[in-house]
């Protein structure tokens, strides 16, 4: 039904969709991450680790995304009280820190990284994970958490006036966020088949960001149509050759000074 | 004797990285603006000097000049087209961060079109002599950089100091606000706070060319990474903040190679800025202002 | 009614850098009654109200709610308590509707949400969902909001957001209703509509802590009155006898 051009672009596709999810949920809670790759990393270095040691790949993922939530907590619990700016420079630092790590851990082969990795990740599993995950972020609005997690974002004294407990609801929010982008991460990791600490850099991270930014917060179709337009549009512009990513660059100015609140903005742009 | 001269090097590096963070500093210090593309102002600075040196034949001194003139135009141009219309519209916090990813995306990918994307060899300025200080030597390269970037920091200080338009730019980056009410025309404040830092940008570009010889496109990448921890251990906007947070962290750097190992390199300085934020938002160098939000 | 009061505030000092907001203010109310609170501009009724309802932490003295110390609380603590609140300045959540926002109110009543509410929610079968929705209803009907409930706060007058807010608050379904102004900004007949309403809510059992400017509101609504001038408590009593109280007539009504 596929060539393999066209599955890969799908499965690259559903891989940055998780990625653009991972920002979005903390950034309902007015939590904005620049280190999303991070986790992305823990996530892919966690389930291809253990699918080595013959582990079904189902429970390696889950056990790659609950590492990266109880990292993201554990990071998190500190540095909510930090916002704005200096919260973005934390899991920016974060960020920098994991690849750091990963280059010095012997056992997960450095700097060279782990290749050898088995090929578990089909097109359906991706399109599955995706399609559970969008339906958790889509149905969390109509849910507690959901709604708590706004009411953070928009005013957390009034939030906490009204009995939300502030800590618990944006630990949830970002430790979603980081075992989203944990999923993500094992996923890549058993279709790229071969991953070192340098694909989950500051590059990474930076894009996840920017799904969220340019497709709109304000729901969860955003950070998808985000995610689309970065992967597919390079695609789409092969004709311009080596002047693609400036074009990209281009339009992410151009969304920047006219799009703030995204292509798709159903609230206004997040305030911080 | 093998710390002290591990030592000099670490100055060195750091003197390099302070210039950037000086850059850095200013910008947020004035617009509170994260400028991830100023690190690829720095490499488009290197490549200036590179230009200047190999076409023009020009010396070292007047190779760093055509690089703070190039690049303050850059960061005039890049103030004008990517940031100046989202402020017009008072767009939210992350549509400056956006734009500024913009902007270090097309620099990269202009120079990587123009000088291909590996390393380009940087021809040396300097002829190899070692100075003997003691029982140290130093190349002539490290003395001109030394030399080249702590006269800069003085004359930073002496600016922001002395001159009008520094104070202005003190002025702006305690608050806008207040400065605007001071008869202060931020916008121009706002130019030349571009202009003043690209041009530090450019000269630790070429700065750093002549130190290691060879360039790439993709140099300023862990720049900006870098230039953000430095600013804020050294605190959010401080100028002192980020000259010494960047000696620290060049020093750190270069000890961690010689004593350590080179994989740890950038271990410290992240490792430092994560410390700082939990334990002293403020930085090193700030008041309780900056650490406002 | 039981002997001891509902909430017993015991020499609560607040201060702001050097000044003092609050100092040694002691305060009981009663349960089931009106309590007002009432006094000039920066006296420290709505300080006072940041310390019943946690948002500030007093220096010195200590809060019991039903006997039982809270001192220290957090907010959300203090809400799961049954001590629930409005804003001077209406606070609603500017994302959410009307509805939603009420429903945020109920969050600490709800049960959880089950695998299978979760899963059949898109159904219409969320029976956590359907709770919420009813009883936030409930609470839009008590306090007699008649507007859209599934627009955004904002675009509702001032009069409606304050309706909206205290029903988030009563959403909780609280022992004590604390409101800052609830009359604020609205003519004599909105006024009277919502003493109405706050009578209606002590009828279902209810204390309301009222603080208010509109005095003729205050004196015919209030079963206890509570004067504070400059942090300090001047004058505690049944309206008729704060009325005549000559240290209130100088410090608050002579000005009037």
């Amino acid at each position: 039904m596929f060539n393999s051009y066209t599955e890969s672009l799908a499965v690259f596709f559903g891989i940055n969709v998780l990625m653009a999810f991972s920002v979005y949920l903390p950034s309902s809670a007015g939590l904005i991450s620049l280190g999303q790759g991070g986790f992305m990393a823990i996530g892919a270095y966690t389930s291809a680790l253990l699918t080595a040691k013959d582990v079904p790949f189902a429970l390696a993922l889950a056990a790659g995304a609950a590492v990266a939530a109880l990292i993201g907590v554990l990071v998190a619990a500190p540095a909510v009280r930090i916002r704005g700016i200096y919260l973005i420079i934390a899991t920016l630092g974060f960020g920098e820190i994991v690849r750091i790590l990963f280059i010095n851990l012997e056992f997960a082969g450095g700097a060279s990284g782990l290749s050898g990795i088995r090929p578990l990740t089909t097109l359906w599993y991706v399109v599955g994970v995706c399609f559970f995950v969008g339906l958790c972020l889509w149905r969390l609005r109509t849910l507690t958490l959901g709604r708590a997690i706004l009411a953070v974002h928009e005013d957390e004294t009034a939030a906490e006036a009204m009995g939300i407990k502030l800590l618990q609801t944006k630990l949830i929010a970002f430790g979603g966020g980081a075992a989203i982008a944990g999923l993500a991460g094992g996923l890549f990791a058993h279709y790229a088949l071969f991953i070192d600490p340098e694909q989950f850099g500051f590059s990474r991270s930076a894009e996840a960001f920017l799904f969220v930014v340019l497709g709109g917060s304000g729901n969860p179709l955003g950070p998808v149509i985000g995610a689309a337009v970065v992967t597919l549009l390079p695609e789409v512009l092969r004709f311009l050759q080596d002047w693609r990513m400036s074009f990209f660059a281009v339009l992410l100015i151009g969304c920047a000074i006219w799009r703030p609140g995204g292509l798709v903005a159903a609230r206004p742009p997040s305030r911080l | 004797m093998v710390f002290l001269q591990q030592l000099i090097n670490g100055v060195m590096l750091g003197s390099t990285y302070a210039l950037v963070a000086i850059g850095y500093s200013l910008i947020f210090g004035v617009l509170r603006l994260l400028h991830f593309a100023h690190g690829e102002v720095f490499m488009v600075g290197a490549f200036i000097g590179l230009g200047a040196v190999v076409y023009l034949h020009v010396g070292p001194l007047v190779a760093l000049l055509c690089a703070a003139v190039g690049c303050a135009l850059l960061g005039v141009v890049i103030e004008f087209v990517a940031f100046r219309p989202i402020r017009r519209r008072n767009g939210s916090l992350l549509a400056p961060i956006v734009s500024s990813l913009g902007v270090g995306l097309l620099l990269q990918e202009v120079a990587t079109n123009l000088f291909g994307a590996e390393q380009t060899r940087f021809p040396p300025q300097f002829e190899g002599e070692m100075i003997r200080l003691g029982g140290l030597f130093v190349t002539s390269t490290q003395l001109f950089i030394l030399g080249t970037s702590f006269v800069l920091m003085l004359a930073v200080h002496l600016f922001v100091s002395y001159t009008k338009y520094g104070m202005a730019m003190r002025a702006s980056a305690e608050s806008t606000d207040v400065a605007r009410l001071l008869g202060i025309n931020v916008d121009t404040v706002i130019v030349l706070t571009f202009a003043f830092a690209s041009a530090l940008g450019g000269v630790a570009g070429v700065l750093v060319g002549f130190a290691f010889s060879a360039i790439s496109p993709f140099m300023g990448v862990s720049m900006s990474i870098k230039g953000v921890a430095i600013m804020l251990i050294g605190g959010l906007g401080s100028i002192y903040g980020a000259m010494v947070g960047g000696l620290i962290l060049g020093v750190v750097e270069v000890m961690t190679v010689g004593y350590l190992a080179s994989s740890y390199r950038d271990a410290f300085s992240f490792a430092l800025l994560i410390i700082m934020l939990l334990v002293r938002p403020q930085g090193l160098f700030s008041g309780a202002s900056a650490a406002k939000r | 009614m039981s002997d001891a009061p509902l909430l017993d505030v015991t020499g609560v000092g607040v201060t702001y850098g050097g000044y003092v907001a609050l100092d040694d203010v002691s305060c009981r109310v009663v349960e089931n009654s009106i309590h007002a609170l009432i006094g000039p501009n920066g006296a420290g009724k709505t300080t006072l109200f940041n310390v019943v309802s946690g948002l500030v932490k007093p220096e010195s003295g200590s809060l019991q709610f039903r006997e039982r110390q809270y001192t220290g609380l957090r907010p959300d603590q203090i809400l799961v308590m049954g001590i629930a609140r409005n804003f001077q300045q209406v606070r609603l959540f500017p994302v959410l509707s009307v509805i939603e926002n009420v429903m945020v109110g109920c969050h600490s009543r709800l049960p959880r949400t089950s695998f299978r509410d979760f899963v059949l929610g898109p159904l219409g079968r969320d029976k956590v969902d359907r709770l919420a929705r009813e009883r936030a209803a409930e609470m839009l009907d008590l306090v007699e909001y008649r507007g859209d409930t599934k627009a955004p706060p904002s675009q509702m007058t001032l009069v409606d957001q304050r309706r909206i807010e205290i029903a988030r608050a009563l959403a909780s379904d609280p022992q004590l209703l604390l409101l800052d102004e609830p009359a604020a900004g609205m003519n004599p007949a909105e006024a009277s509509q919502l003493s109405e309403i706050i009578r209606k809510i002590r009828g279902l059992g209810r204390t309301v802590l009222l603080v208010e400017h509109n005095t003729r509101m205050v004196f015919s609504l209030a079963d206890e009155v509570t004067v504070l001038s400059a942090g300090k408590i001047i004058a505690s009593g049944p309206p008729s006898a704060v009325k005549s109280d000559s240290a209130v007539v100088t410090a608050y009504l002579g000005n009037v």
